[in-house]
């Protein structure tokens, strides 16, 4: 109960590296979700509504690297970034910027497996339609997109939800820098390692609040479009 | 698996106790099982909790195994950094305690926590940092000197940042001119272990405290100089601490009691004496006159 009291003072007098951190927290996650969103979508649509050789691989390739663990994800955009690495030249490392790039490596393989099984299942009747109509085939999976908003909405969250939860990757490429890198996630892990379990209790709440707020907007949004 | 199961259940009501705020009292289903151990200790499982440097350097891995021969002790070593360790006593779950804060640990033996403080063994902090050292360090008194050169020159400076031991040695030197790291841009606080705030150092060619052994072990993959070691005000104590078991139940004490004594027996100050000769070519520790 004090934890939650505590985080409702956090919230309410609006401690102001709280704000930044949620600040940076909210930037990385949107910007990891679109990016995953945006390659992820279209590539599970083509891979769900269509069969080819070596479908079957890669769809086992892609359940793998949906386990990918964050840590090893971390590590690997670390040793691409890191100063004698090749692309050390951008100084890259240590950024919001480098942690999207660690994030969407984590999280496109999910989106992608998670929209291919969901069009597996249910796109036969747009595709048939789509067929019907001769539609060619970029307009084939724009309709295969539009019509499975509602449903692909929970893929979306589930993104926003990994990268808003993921701590070992962000802290390895982000190096956790008070208020430049730091995010929830890896603040509430500072604030563990600190002894402050009460005051870590407290952010993880002000993080589950903010979550459960994004839900609601993101279904609220989906369901306004849908009558339009 | 039923034993494992209990162990974590223990765990998890401990944690949500404790975060339910100032809880001293522990579960009793969390102290180490009174186990059906064929040796003649009557509970052979000691819980030490200390911070990552006199772990992650090797020493205990190097010390405890000797130890857990001689007496037929299991420890169970449960490193962090000071504030955590310290917190993970106060909550119970911990029999004895091995830290290098001073003031924290007074703190800790004010409340009525601890029974004792035992310093008794020391080493320094050293500065490290780029090899041309562009703010020209290398030739100060002390770490004080070397700091102001370094605000100065507003040359990168990372700090842990997360209340360790060394954390709290570095606020010290800083004083009262400790830099903000919301205005001052070059001071950059990276909340995180030893070894990722040395590795960062490394990457922005920044300064850094570190204990000296953190350093040495990892001086192959740093891109760092030693510049400066042994002033003043660089020396860092490390001190054992038994949990007080009047103010905690659960715990070890005879367990306890008989690591502290071992840890200060002759057998084990010559072995940390040693320690670190044998790969740096020099000694990591050094033990306080008794």
């Amino acid at each position: 109960m004090d934890a939650f009291r505590q985080a409702m003072h956090l919230l309410f007098t609006l401690d102001p590296e709280l704000l930044q951190i949620l600040g940076v927290t909210m930037r990385m996650s949107f910007f990891s979700t679109t990016i995953s969103c945006l390659i992820g979508l279209p590539l599970g649509t083509l891979l769900g509504t269509h069969s080819f050789r070596g479908k079957a691989f890669l769809k086992k390739l892609l359940h793998t690297l949906m386990g990918l663990p964050p840590v090893v994800a971390g590590l690997l955009v670390y040793a691409l970034f890191t100063h004698y690495g090749p692309f050390g030249s951008l100084h890259l490392l240590f950024t919001v910027r480098v942690m999207v790039i660690a994030q969407c490596l984590l999280i496109t393989p999910v989106v992608t497996g998670l929209c291919a099984s969901y069009m597996e299942q249910s796109a036969a009747g747009i595709l048939e339609t789509a067929r019907g109509m001769g539609l060619p085939s970029g307009r084939v999976l724009l309709l295969c997109l539009t019509e499975s908003r509602t449903s692909l909405l929970s893929v979306v969250l589930s993104a926003f939800g990994r990268s808003i939860a993921e701590v070992g990757a962000v802290s390895i490429v982000g190096g956790n820098i008070q208020w430049k890198t730091r995010v929830m996630t890896t603040a509430i892990l500072l604030e563990t390692n600190k002894g402050n379990f009460s005051f870590a209790l407290a952010l993880g709440c002000i993080l589950l609040l903010i979550a459960f707020v994004v839900n609601v907007a993101a279904s609220w949004i989906v369901k306004e479009a849908r009558y339009d | 698996m039923k034993k494992l199961l209990a162990i974590l259940l223990a765990a998890l009501l401990v944690l949500s106790l404790a975060a339910c705020g100032g809880n001293t009292e522990p579960d009793p289903s969390a102290a180490p099982s009174q186990s059906d151990a064929a040796s003649e200790v009557t509970n052979p499982t000691i819980r030490l909790s200390t911070t990552t440097s006199v772990n992650d350097s090797g020493l205990l891995p190097y010390l405890l195994p000797v130890f857990e021969s001689e007496t037929g002790y299991k420890v169970e070593v449960q490193s962090a950094g000071t504030g955590a360790a310290i917190q993970k006593a106060i909550d119970g779950n911990a029999d004895l305690i091995l830290v290098h804060a001073k003031a924290s640990e007074e703190e800790f033996i004010n409340g009525g926590y601890g029974v004792e403080r035992l310093p008794f063994m020391y080493n320094f902090f050293v500065i490290v940092g780029p090899k041309d050292d562009p703010a020209g360090i290398a030739d100060c008194e002390d770490a004080a000197a070397a700091f102001a050169k370094i605000r100065e020159s507003e040359s990168k400076f990372i700090s842990r940042g997360d209340e360790s031991g060394t954390h709290k040695a570095e606020l010290k030197i800083w004083g009262e001119a400790a830099p903000d790291a919301a205005n001052d841009s070059w001071y950059i606080s990276a909340g995180q272990g030893m070894g990722a705030c040395l590795t960062m150092a490394s990457e922005q060619q920044a300064y850094c405290l570190t204990d000296k052994a953190t350093f040495l072990s990892m001086e192959k993959d740093l891109d760092l100089g030693l510049l400066l070691e042994k002033g003043d005000d660089m020396m860092n104590t490390y001190s054992l601490i038994a949990v007080n078991p009047e103010k905690i139940d659960g715990l070890n004490v005879e367990g306890a009691k008989a690591l502290i004594d071992w840890m200060l027996s002759d057998e084990a100050s010559e072995m940390i004496a040693k320690y670190g000769q044998e790969q740096y070519g020099v000694s990591l520790f050094y033990l306080l006159e008794k």
